[in-house]
Order: structure tokens, then sequence, then C-alpha cells
């Protein structure tokens, strides 16, 4: 019964179809080995391709709000929602129902957030040397991926703080199609 | 062996007509051509490949021929020599051959120039409109001329040399992500699109034939219908390049129509030889295990395909990792190999394109990685030369073949219900197929998106080369077919070719940007996959990111590992990355400013922050701003620790052979490629050699900075401009200074080699940490206004032009500064690119990076101490500083040497330098210290030396090219 009106409730939140939402909770469910209704770091963890993906911390604390060490199945949704395709008849939505989850703006701050450890809103060199440190192998020097960190940065920024904030990160992207490479066709 | 045999024959046959073509010498090549007889064609059009198709092959060949019929030569001049010696002999016959092939090359070339006059024009028409209409001309002139059609299409050499050259191209450059993310909806229109279109013509043709629109004359039944539905409906490689890549869709939607025409191979191939063996046996002795058989030979030929291009991608990439001592041939192995792999698929009648698509989408992250620089620009440039001269041959000569009335038919019903089921089918089949992907697609392909597709999916010459082929014996209605497939492929390619652009413009088709990523975008970009597959993983899917995650890993892992040099394997793709934009913005800093010096604004394309520093005025401020991290030197990756000591002695050795050139190789290229020196570049050198003087008195005064007074004068007179700029600078240069300590570990270690040197590491360190003082921001920009303003200097002015070379070379290639970047890096370029790309990012970081300070006096002191001190007469402050470093440290030879050599030359300007060392050295407690510090650049000059890794190596090369 929770669980049905949860959906319903999702549904209403933001527009995932039911199938979706249906897979997902068994997903969900598969996933939370204290059964608890909730997923805590250790539940994440324990998925094996994460272990091998570079980000893979950096993306299941995404998944926490701050401060919090359980994660229910609507911030479990909340969090997915973001890779969400952008459907044409969302694009020119009415503007008074808010952003939409899986907007472009959203899908480039949920990367942000990846970056900035700090939630000081800017990356910094040394956050972007973690982050790169992180995808590289450890045949690069730190010294090589600290010209490539100062190089990114100078591009980037443009008021000279030498840091990215998110509005000098949007518009370092603003020509990829972020749509398109930050989302994932979730099954129907 | 054959080339003589035929020449052989050539020289017999021809001995009639030889006088004949004799007064047609002075007529234009293809008036020639024509003039040649009919039966000697054959034996050109077959050569054609050999000269242009390969590099190897034609090589090969011309190094055999000319010793082959050189004895034939001797025999037919005997022939018809008749009597005595003549002086001019006329020897069409044995040059006949090549030279038609070349004239033919010389024609398409000139065309190709011709069309490209106006801008305007060649907008709006698709040049290859132009060039078919120009084989039309082209062929009707060759028809008048010589009542025959000596030259059409010819199967063969369609297929052995022209579309392999075209394919391989597209194969090779395949933009491989794009190609794999797309490769369902490509695949499907490749296979289920053609197929549609194949069956659907062919049995419409022949139900319109049933109802008696087509004439009685076309005698063919449903067989020969399907066979030719199914040659005609095949979308072509060649045309859709040659289309679409003057109208600029976006990406997804021409890598889209792209794939399909070139994976369509394998479903035509099968359509083509199943029907053409149900036609030659009859309809009647077809049973259904033979369409079974049909489907396994699609199979076959598909799968086998792929899979013989990937094997020779694998053997390709595997040799490329140790062609490291005869870079040469590198190119070599790439052209043969992907060659190779479409002839093994031809010989096993596999889908020969589908090989060479693979192969090259296959081998190129490894060769690409494995092969030098130099190698990538030969490939690249040969590969475009020879897919566009190949094009160029292929749409000339459809339009030459057309004119041949002899070949074809003519059946208004026929082409007028072909052309409308091509269009009309291929739209509902584009409309079906992307309903049915938009299922599945993460972007839906939109209805403007389908109308494009509809509307490229152009035919050309591989249909019309199929139907060339035909047998007569068996395809009665071969004629007629043969004149559909020409107005068809005329039609797709003029009209629709035409067309496309305005339509595109008019449906506003997103355009493609044609944009290089920038670093940020490569980042992020690499972010992103990360962290979809991560949430697909989560998610529990399985999908895409999952799929590709996972071949990464085991690219990585197995692949990699397999076929990467070791060198490069340990290289990151993000590194990667990062040195190709730095190349890319090291030579567009070059290409713009052609000096850099004096362009009033630069702008690296990637740095989206150029318009952030409107005040930059050149090259030193602009990467003193935002250079400090800009690593612009490709040499760097040798920083990596652990890499070879050996290595680092094999470059030092190079590099040290490169320090004592300079100057003859400067001298040579400079008359070999600058036989004139205009007078703007006389007044760069003049300019240039002011600045330099101006340095030399900067670096005077620096040395003795307690004597502030001493500067006061010429040395304010430029800097207050830069002052502002260079004042708030030292935030900056303390990130510069975080990367000395990998310069200067790098010393000691090579120290073993010299006598040891006592307060190295002080001295170095000294030299950064006057940079970090509040005087040395003024300093540093005195030397370049002072040149700019002007000032003239009397030991600058007068030195010949040779002194002022010799000079040149020595302090560009250690301070290089912004002079020698502008003025003389932009000539470099023709001469090597590659090269001049590494010199020029080396400069550039230079400039950049922490070393950069001590290099002015390290020139200096070179120069100066040079002429000083050989001739013996200066013993003062700067022998004692040489002194110690010099005697066993090769860097310190080199000058004295060099010095040396160029005595007699130099004599002037060494009186001069003297006046101003004496004058300098007066006050003997700074020559002292100055001996410390001119011990330091020796110190450090070893470091660069023997150091490859540092970025002072192409600098110190450099002045080998000027």
């Amino acid at each position: 019964m929770f669980t049905v009106l949860n959906q319903t409730l999702l549904c209403l939140c933001f527009p995932v179809s039911h199938s979706q939402i249906t897979r997902l909770y068994s997903r969900f469910h598969s996933l939370d080995k204290g059964e608890n209704g909730a997923l805590s770091r250790e539940d994440f963890q324990r998925i094996p391709e994460l272990a091998i993906n570079p980000l893979g911390d950096r993306i299941i604390n995404a998944f926490f709000p701050e401060g919090e060490d359980q994660v229910n199945f609507r911030g479990f949704m909340r969090t997915l929602a973001h890779f969400r395709p952008v459907e044409d008849n969302e694009k020119n939505k009415d503007p008074t129902s808010g952003e939409p989850l899986n907007s472009r703006a959203n899908k480039l701050l949920f990367a942000f957030r990846l970056y900035d450890l700090d939630r000081d809103d800017k990356i910094s060199r040394d956050e972007l040397l973690q982050v790169l440190r992180m995808m590289v192998g450890v045949n690069i020097s730190d010294e090589q991926l600290g010209s490539i960190a100062d190089r990114t940065i100078q591009e980037a920024d443009t008021n000279g703080d030498m840091s990215i904030s998110f509005s000098e990160f949007t518009k370092v992207l603003e020509k990829v199609d972020v749509e398109q490479k930050m989302s994932i066709r979730f099954l129907h | 062996m054959r080339g003589l045999s035929l020449l052989l024959f050539i020289t017999v046959a021809n001995e009639a007509t030889t006088d004949l073509s004799v007064t047609g010498a002075s007529v234009p090549p293809e008036l020639e051509v024509s003039a040649a007889p009919a039966g000697t064609s054959p034996v050109a059009s077959r050569y054609v490949p050999e000269e242009y198709g390969h590099p190897g092959i034609a090589q090969a060949r011309s190094a055999e021929e000319p010793a082959a019929p050189s004895t034939e030569d001797g025999e037919s001049s005997h022939q018809h020599g008749g009597g005595g010696y003549r002086i001019v002999q006329w020897e069409w016959s044995y040059v006949q051959t090549p030279y038609i092939i070349a004239s033919w090359l010389l024609v398409a070339s000139v065309a190709k120039i011709l069309f490209h006059f106006s801008q305007r024009f060649t907008t709006a028409v698709p040049e290859s409109c132009m060039l078919i209409l120009l084989g039309l001309v082209l062929g009707a002139v060759v028809l008048i001329a010589s009542k025959k059609q000596p030259y059409q299409l010819d199967p063969g050499l369609f297929f052995l040399f022209l579309l392999p050259t075209i394919v391989g191209d597209a194969g090779y450059f395949m933009p491989a992500r794009l190609f794999f993310d797309n490769l369902g909806a490509i695949l499907m229109y490749a296979v289920v699109g053609t197929l549609w279109n194949a069956f659907c013509t062919g049995f419409c043709l022949y139900g319109v034939k049933m109802a008696g629109v087509i004439d009685e004359k076309v005698n063919a039944g449903l067989m020969d219908f399907l066979l030719f539905g199914a040659l005609i409906s095949a979308v072509d490689p060649v045309a859709v390049i040659a289309v679409f890549e003057e109208v600029h869709v976006n990406e997804t939607l021409f890598i889209i129509v792209f794939g399909e025409s070139l994976l369509n191979d394998a479903v035509t191939v099968v359509l083509y030889k199943v029907y053409i063996s149900f036609v030659e046996v009859g309809p009647g002795n077809v049973y259904t295990a033979d369409y079974f058989k049909g489907i396994a030979s699609f199979l076959i030929v598909s799968i086998g395909g792929t899979l013989v291009g990937l094997i020779f991608a694998i053997i390709l990439a595997f040799v490329t990792r140790f062609t490291k001592n005869v870079r040469i041939i590198e190119p070599l192995f790439i052209f043969l190999l992907v060659y190779l792999a479409y002839l093994t698929a031809e010989l096993f009648s596999l889908s020969a394109i589908l090989s060479m698509t693979f192969c090259g989408i296959g081998c190129n992250k490894y060769v690409e990685a494995n092969i030098s620089q130099k190698s990538r620009t030969t490939v690249k440039y040969t590969m475009k030369t020879l897919a566009s001269i190949a094009e160029t041959i292929i749409f000339i000569f459809l339009g030459i073949s057309a004119v041949d009335k002899s070949k074809w038919a003519w059946d208004t019903g026929l082409v007028v219900s072909t052309l409308i089921f091509i269009l009309v089918f291929r739209a509902v089949g584009v409309a079906g197929q992307t309903w049915f992907l938009n299922w599945f697609r993460l972007v839906p392909l939109e209805k403007i998106d389908q109308v494009v597709m509809s509307y490229g999916g152009l035919r050309g010459a591989v249909a019309f080369a199929l139907v060339v082929l035909l047998d007569k014996e068996h395809v009665k209605a071969k004629d007629y077919f043969v004149a559909t497939t020409i107005v068809v492929v005329f039609f797709t390619v003029m009209f629709q070719g035409l067309t496309i652009k305005p339509l595109v413009k008019w449906l506003k088709v997103p355009r493609s940007t044609n944009r290089k990523p920038t670093i940020n975008e490569e980042i992020h970009e690499r972010a992103f996959d990360h962290i979809l597959t991560a949430v697909e993983d989560i998610a529990g899917l399985n999908g895409y990111h999952h799929w590709r995650d996972k071949w990464e890993q085991f690219d990585k892992n197995y692949l990699s590992k397999l076929l990467l040099r070791k060198s490069v394997y340990h290289k990151s793709e993000l590194w990667e990355a990062y040195q190709k934009i730095n190349i890319r913005d090291a030579i567009s800093v070059i290409d713009q400013g052609g000096n850099v010096l004096t362009s009033a604004r630069l702008s690296l394309p990637s740095m989206a922050s150029r318009t952030s520093f409107p005040e930059v005025t050149n090259v030193t401020n602009y990467l003193r701003e935002n250079g400090s991290g800009v690593c612009l030197d490709l040499q760097v990756i040798d920083t990596v620790p652990g890499a070879k000591i050996e290595e680092d002695l094999e470059t030092h050795h190079v590099l040290v052979e490169n320090l004592y050139k300079p100057r003859r190789q400067y001298q040579s290229h400079y008359s070999r490629h600058f036989m004139t020196v205009g007078e703007k570049e006389r007044q760069d050198r003049e300019v240039f050699q002011r600045n330099m003087h101006n340095r030399l008195e900067s670096f005077k005064s620096t040395r003795y900075k307690r004597h502030k007074k001493d500067r006061s004068q010429k040395k304010r007179k430029g800097s207050d401009a830069k002052e502002q700029d260079t004042s708030d600078k030292p935030r900056r240069n303390v990130s510069w200074q975080d990367k000395d300590p990998v310069v200067v570990p790098m010393a000691p270690e090579e120290d073993k080699h010299d006598p040891p040197e006592p307060d190295k590491d002080d001295d170095v360190g000294i030299t950064f940490v006057a940079r970090k003082a509040p005087e040395t921001p003024k300093e540093r920009p005195k030397s370049v206004p002072a040149a700019l303003d002007g000032c003239q200097s009397p030991v600058a002015a007068p030195p010949s032009p040779t002194c002022g070379e010799k000079n040149l070379p020595w302090k560009s290639g250690m301070g290089s500064l912004p002079p020698c970047v502008s003025v003389e890096a932009t000539k470099i370029i023709p001469i090597d690119l590659q090269q001049a790309w590494d010199q020029s990012i080396s400069s550039l970081e230079s400039l950049a990076s922490p070393p950069e300070p001590q290099h002015p006096r390290v020139s200096a002191v070179s120069s100066l101490g040079g002429p000083v001190w050989t001739p013996a007469k200066g013993k003062s402050g700067a022998g004692s500083g040489s002194n110690t470093g010099s005697p066993s440290s090769l860097q310190f030879k080199f000058p004295t040497g060099k010095e040396d050599e160029e005595e007699g030359t130099l004599s002037q300007r060494q009186q001069e330098m003297q006046a101003l060392m004496s004058s300098l050295r007066q006050p003997p407690p700074p020559a002292t210290q100055s001996a410390g510090k001119r011990r330091n650049p020796c110190v450090y000059l070893r470091s660069l030396v023997t150091v490859p890794p540092s970025g002072a190596e192409p600098q110190s090369r450099k002045p080998t090219q000027l």
C-alpha cells in the first residue's frame, strides 16, 4: 500500500512513467540489504561495478542529502530523475511549474556538485585536481595533472578568481549537448 | 612484366598512329588523349589506379618501369629510326600510359581549381555536379574527336582502385564514438532499409511493367527487376560524402546517412550476387533452399567482411608498434594494410567496403597513438588527396560514360517509374524505421531529420559500376538499366545535391559546428560518461553505457596493452587530449599572428576567457597572464619520473648536436627558403637585434641590482606602459614557482657527468628569487618595449646581416623572446610543420615557464662571454664566471667553439660588445657576484639540455630552423 501511494506521489512530483518506477522500486529493494526502506552508503558500495568506477564514490555521495547517510526511495528517485532524457513536451512547458530535475541546468548542477566538494559553488584547483586524479591513472605525474588543471581553470575562468563557478561551468559547456550526454534511456 | 609486354604491344600496334599523334602534339591533353588509339585505352585505365591508387605500388611500379621499357624504347626507336641518328625523337608510345593518366589527373585537378574560383558559385553548386557536367563536356569532346568513346567508368578500375581510396579515407577518419553511439540506427537503415528499398523497387517495377507503363522492348522478368532494384537501391558512399560534406548537417544526421551508405554494401553485394545467380540459372530453377543460402550468404559476407577488417586492423596496429626506427615508412604500412584489408575481403568475395571501413575504425585509435606526428600528418593528407582525386575522377568519368550512346537505351516509362519509386520508398522506409528506432533512441530523430535522410539517399557510382558489370547475355534489358541508372545517379547527385543545401537551410536543420573540443569539454564529458555508467549500475540497467564501460575496461587491460607502444600506453588519454589542444593553440597562435609581437590582441581559440584580457599586447605578457600552467611543450611527457636515463642521454646528445648547428643550418635554411629578404623582414631583424641589445643591457643592470640608479635611464623608457600589467603578475608567478622543483632536481642527476658545481642550487634559487622580487617585473618588460620603441643603439644597427643572423639563433634559442616567435617562427612553418610547432610551442612554453627569467642571462652570457674570453682578451668577470662551469660542460664549450669559428665575422661586433662589457665590468664586487650567477645559467642550461623534458630542448633546437 505504501509503495503504491508513494508511487502516485512520485508521479505527481516529476513525470516518471509507472513502469519505470516499478522497475526502479524493485531495484531499490534489492539494493536495500538492511530492509529498512532506505539505502545506506554501504548498500551502494556493494554494487560491484561502482567499485571500479573512478567517480563511484562521488556519485554515491550525490545520492545523499547533505549530512545524512540514508536515502529513501523518494530521494533515490529524485537523484535518478536528473538523468531522464528531456522530452519534447517538457521543453516548452509553462515555466510556472518550476524547473524539472532533468533540465539542462540541473544536469549540469549534478555534475558540478561532483567536483565541488566543499559546496562553496566553486571548483577550486584542488577540487579539480582530485577529480582529475580519480579519472586518470597513476601514470600521469602531479605536475602534468597540475598543468591540465591550470589550463582547465584558465579556460573556464572568466572573473579571474582561479576557480570555476557554476555559471562559468555552464558557460564553458554551453556548446555541449548536455541534454543528450547526461541522459539515460530508462527502459519502459 | 605486364607493363613491358603491354608496352611492346603498344609500340607495335601504334607504329602507324605515332605519326598521327605527332600532329596533335600541340593539342591540349584531353585531345591528345583522344588522339591516342582506342586499343590502348584499357591499358591506360588499368594503370591509373596503380599510379595514384597506392603510393607503395606506384613507387614500385615506377621504379621498375623505367628500367624495363628502356630496352624496349631502344628497339622501337630502331624500328622507325630508318637511317641515321635523329636529333629529336617522338617517344609517345613510351610515355603514353603515364602521360594519359597524368593528363587526366591534371584536368581533374585544374577543374577543381576553376570551380573554386568563385566562392559564391561553389557554395551554391556542389562540386560533384560540376564534375559530372565537366565529364559530360569532356566526353562529348572525346566523342566528337575520335568518333568512339574509349573512356568510361570501368568497374574493375572503380572497385579495385577508386572506391578503396574513398572508403579507406572514410573508414580511417570515421568518428568512432559517434559511429558506435549510432550503430543501431545505422545498421537498421543499412540492412532493413536497403532490403526494403530493393524489394519494393523491384516488385513495383515489375508491377508497372505488367501494367504496361514500361515499354515492351524492355525484356525483363521479375528477377531482372529485383536485380535492378537491388543495385539501384543502395545509398552510395561516394555521392553521400561528396554532397554531405558541403552541406554540414549535424554530426548525428551525417553519421547515420554516411554510415548507412558504407554498411549497406554487404546487403547490396549479397543481393546482387544472389540475383545474378538466380537470373543466370533462370527463375524456374530457384528452390526455397536457395533463399536460405542467400540469407546465410548475407551473414557470411557481412560478418566475414567485418572480421577481415578487424583482423587487419589488429595487424596494422601491432605493426605500427614497432616502427619507431623506420618512421619514414609508417604511413606506407597504413595504406598497404588498409588496402590489403579491402583486397582480402574482395578475394573471398566478402564485403570489401565493410572490411575496409572496420579496419579503418578499428586501427585508428592505436595507430594514431603509435605513429609520429609527422606520419599522422602524412597519412591524413595523403588519404585526403587520394580520396579527393578519386572522387573527382569518379564523377568526371560518370559524366563521360553517360555520353556514350551505344551503351544505353532509353525508356521513359522505366526511368520515370524508377525515379518515383526510389524517392517514395526511401521516404516511406526512413519514416517507418525511424518510428521504430525512436522507441529506443535517447534522442529521437525528428521530422526534419527524416526529411533530410530521405532526401539524402543519393545513388552514385557504385550502382553505375554494378549495372555496367551486368552480363548482357543473361540480363537482356541491360542497356535500359544502364540508362536508367545513369539518370537516377545524375538526378540524385545533381538535382538532389543541388537542392539539399537550400532544403537544409529552409528546414533549419541543426548544422555541425566543426569545433574542436576544449579541455574543459574533454574532462567534463569524460566525467559525464563515468556518471552515466555509475547511474546505470545503480539503477541496475545494463544499458549502453554499461557495455561501453565494459569494452573500455577490456580495451585498456588487453587490447591497448597489446597494440600500443609502451611509452604511449602509459600516457593517459586525458593527457593526450590536453597536449593536442595545446598544440592546436600553439599553431593557431602562430598562424594568426604573422607577427605575434605586434598583433594587438592575441587569442587562443580554445580559451573561452580570451576576451577578458584586452590589454594583452604580446606573447610574453599574454603567457605571463595566462600561461603559468599552460604547458605547451610536448616533451614534458618525458618528465615522468622513471623515464629512462638512456633516453635522457640520447636526447641530451641530440640536443647537443642541435645546439651546435644553429648558425650553419640557420643560414642554409635561410638561403634556401628565403632567398630575398624583404624590406619588412630586414626591419624585423633589426628590431630584433635592437631588442637583443636592450636585453643585454637590462641583463647587465639586473646583475647589479643594487645599483638601481644605473638602470633608471634606459630601462625606464619603455617599461612604463607595461608596468601596470606586470605589477599584478607576481601572484601567478607563485604558481610558476611551484613547478621549479621539477627542473631543479633533475640537474643534480645530470651533474654526474660534469664537474661538481658548488652552489648551483643556490644559483637557481637566486634567479627565481630575483624573479619574485618586486623589481623583476619591471626588468622583464623593459626589453620588449624597448625594442618596440625602437631606440637606436649603435651596436645593433650597423652589423652585417650575417652577423645578425648569427646572433639570432643564439638568443632566440635561449631567451626565445617574442620576436623569434613572431617573425621567424612563422617562416618556419613551411619548412617543417612538426618541428615548427615543436619550436613554437617550446618557445611559448619557455615564456611561460619558470626557467625563463634565466634565459636572457644565459644568452647574454654566452654571446657576451664567448667573444670576450675566446680571444683571450677578456679575463675578467665573465671569464671567471664561465670557468667554473664551462671547461667540461658541453654547454659551455659550444659557445666558445662557435665564437671561434665565426670570430672573423663577429670581430666588429665583438669589439662593440667588449666596450659594453668593459663598462659593465668596471665594478669588481658585482662582477664576482655575477660570477655566481653566470655559473647558474650554465648549470641551468645543462639541466635544460640533459633533462629532455624541461622543454628547453626544442627551444635550443629552434635556431637550427631559423
